[in-house]
């Protein structure tokens, strides 16, 4: 830490005992892991959903590392969903059809692009980075497009085929192999993400979405921080969009379009922006919630997921989302429960 | 060459037309509202079902489909955009495009997810000769109509009371409702013409954007990018933006229709990066 000198080994003391109790796994959190494993041995017919589940939670866990822990809005984090999952498919049809490694390379391109455009996004204000991280987005939905040589354009990309995981289980067609793979790299991941956010480095990712100006006076680097935080966040959305492109062996442009990024911003706003375990649950509530109603209305489910999001800004966001981590600090115990202090009102200096 | 110019201002004109309200939300409150290209999709519509089924003459309509976004725009200000804003951005967002997808899905289920075609007047249809350079009749039409309201709304803009006060709650609401001026009347008024240009707009457009419901998401992003690469502080900004917007995008489709998309989007990163306030506005 930079930032050390400057308190008095006290305020350190603290800061560590206090990063420590909420590091700490609390008997919700393992109770909930536990349950998501029992999914994969008690319903073994639900197993192509909650695979979809997975992967949407790891997409919206990745935006929560950026919006609800550093306040950066995005309106184009498909970009780089779309190419975890387009770099994952090609490798697996171009190189090796061995997962792990496709989905580490996926990763790692998806972490380039979001290093590279992390100093679009430094410049500006809220609106001017919707805009470029929208304008990411599209650029690379049509580079996508037009490089159908590589990515099949608007067919999508056909005949990906998949080694077996770790060279032993092969993917199935009821899902289950798929589900447990996106199961345990969700699971890693999200400890990771959790190390990550309940480190002094999250912790000071926090005071600069609070107030970056402010931030930057107490000497911590903000735009090295944000950089950081936005190609970590792009790593995770690229090996979820990886995974997708894995388990379904196949990818189309939908994964570049526009209303992937703004249903996870919608996962992300259902389960509660800013604790971990929001994109999670939003994930869950999200596809049971499309599970139900494009049954009852095919094709004009959209409507509904429209009237959701407005009734739920109307109604206060941030308020269920207060009450729904409240609940969750109950349950969960003190880790993720809430912050002592007022959430951030984000996008107001 | 000149047609492509030609058709470029008119596109450019159009897209003015359509996105000027726009700089007023995001100029007056901060209000980021992505829902804007649902009012003109209202009017587009409004336009495409008078004709098509009850047979008004085209001109009839346009009327209308400046009143009828215009009203849809002030009953939707007055109860809801008014809650949001003192909101986050963020909460704007989530807002304006759950707003666009209700008005996608409701469109789609109301008229079905096909194109609108409109049979435009005979004396509309067709090109002319002017000095070797072929010339719409249609396009024709659009830039005199086009131009009258942006020659309109600069002269109301600059040299009348309502002007001086909406260029004052634009550069400091806080002191303007400090003077007496009525920020949240002012705002209602220009939401409303705002919502009103884009019906208009989307009206005019039917023929040349192509109108189904998937139109406000279509168009999204051609008007932020005139709204950001113009500036809010003018009326000017927005007008040149979308003038340079219209022409780069016939004369890109035109030259290089594979990459015409590509160039927008990238040189719009660009500006946004060089110029965060946008092209032609002042630094503060």
């Amino acid at each position: 830490m930079q930032d050390k000198p400057f308190m008095s080994s006290l305020t350190t003391d603290e800061v560590a005992t206090s990063l420590r109790r909420k590091g700490r796994w609390g008997l919700g959190e393992v109770l909930f892991w536990l349950a998501a494993a029992a999914t994969l041995f008690f319903l073994p017919e639900r197993h192509l959903i909650l695979n979809e589940i997975a992967i949407i939670g790891l997409f919206a866990v990745s935006l929560d590392l950026i919006l609800g822990y550093a306040g950066i809005v995005s309106l184009g984090h498909a970009a780089f969903f779309g190419v975890g999952a387009y770099v994952a498919g090609i490798f697996a049809k171009e190189m090796t059809g061995d997962p792990l490694t496709g989905l580490a390379v996926a990763g790692v391109a998806a972490a380039l692009l979001g290093f590279a455009t992390s100093f679009l996004v430094l410049r500006g204000a809220d609106l001017t980075r919707l805009m470029v991280t929208l304008g990411v987005a599209l650029v690379a939905g049509e580079i996508a497009n037009q490089a159908s040589w590589l990515t099949g354009g608007a067919d999508g990309l056909q005949g990906i085929m998949m080694g077996p995981l770790l060279g032993m289980f092969e993917f199935d067609i009821f899902g289950t192999t798929a589900y447990a793979y996106s199961l345990v790299v969700l699971f890693v991941l999200f400890v990771v993400a959790r190390r990550i956010v309940h480190s002094p480095f999250g912790l000071s990712l926090r005071s600069i979405r609070d107030n970056s100006l402010r931030a930057r006076a107490v000497g911590i680097p903000v735009n090295r921080r944000l950089v950081a935080i936005y190609t970590i966040s792009a790593a995770y959305a690229g090996i979820a969009g990886g995974l997708l492109a894995q388990t379904t062996q196949f990818v189309s442009l939908d994964v570049l379009a526009f209303h992937r990024s703004a249903d996870v911003l919608l996962v992300l706003v259902i389960g509660g922006v800013g604790y971990l375990y929001g994109g999670l649950i939003g994930a869950v509530i999200f596809k049971v919630l499309q599970d139900i109603l494009s049954s009852m209305t095919p094709q004009y489910w959209q409507f509904w997921i429209g009237l959701i999001l407005v009734v739920l800004v109307l109604a206060g966001r941030e308020r269920l989302t207060e009450r729904a981590r409240f609940l969750a600090g109950r349950l969960f115990g003190r880790s993720a429960g809430a912050p002592r202090t007022a959430p951030a009102r984000e996008g107001r200096p | 060459m000149l047609t492509i110019l030609f058709d470029g201002v008119a596109y450019g004109m159009l897209l003015f037309v359509l996105a000027c309200g726009l700089a007023v939300t995001l100029g007056l409150m901060n209000f980021v509202n992505l829902a804007h290209g649902a009012f003109a999709m209202a009017g587009g519509y409004i336009t495409a079902v008078l004709m098509n089924r009850y047979g008004v003459p085209f001109l009839l309509t346009l009327p209308l489909a400046f009143i009828g976004p215009a009203l849809l725009g002030l009953v939707l200000e007055r109860t809801l955009y008014v809650q949001l804003y003192a909101r986050s951005h963020l909460d704007q967002v989530l807002f304006s495009i759950g707003l666009v997808f209700m008005a996608v899905a409701a469109i789609d289920y109301t008229m079905g997810s096909q194109q609108q075609l409109i049979q435009l007047p005979g004396w509309l249809q067709g090109r002319v000769d002017v000095l070797g350079v072929q010339v719409g009749l249609y396009r024709s039409f659009i830039i005199g109509v086009c131009g009258v309201l942006v020659i309109a709304l600069q002269l109301i803009l600059t040299r009348t009371r309502f002007g001086s006060r909406l260029r004052a709650a634009v550069d400091d609401p806080r002191v303007a409702r400090g003077l007496g001026i009525n920020v949240s009347a002012i705002f209602a008024t220009t939401f409303a013409v705002g919502s009103g240009l884009a019906g208009l707009g989307g009206a005019l457009g039917a023929e040349i954007l192509g109108l189904d419901p998937t139109f406000p998401l279509k168009f999204m992003i051609y008007f932020l990018i005139v709204v950001t690469v113009g500036g809010t502080t003018s009326i000017t900004g927005p007008f040149l933006a979308s003038l340079l917007l219209g022409i780069a995008d016939v004369a890109g489709k035109y030259y290089l229709p594979d990459f015409g998309a590509f160039i927008i989007y990238t040189l719009m990163i660009v500006v946004l990066v060089l110029r965060p306030q946008g092209l032609f506005a002042h630094g503060r």
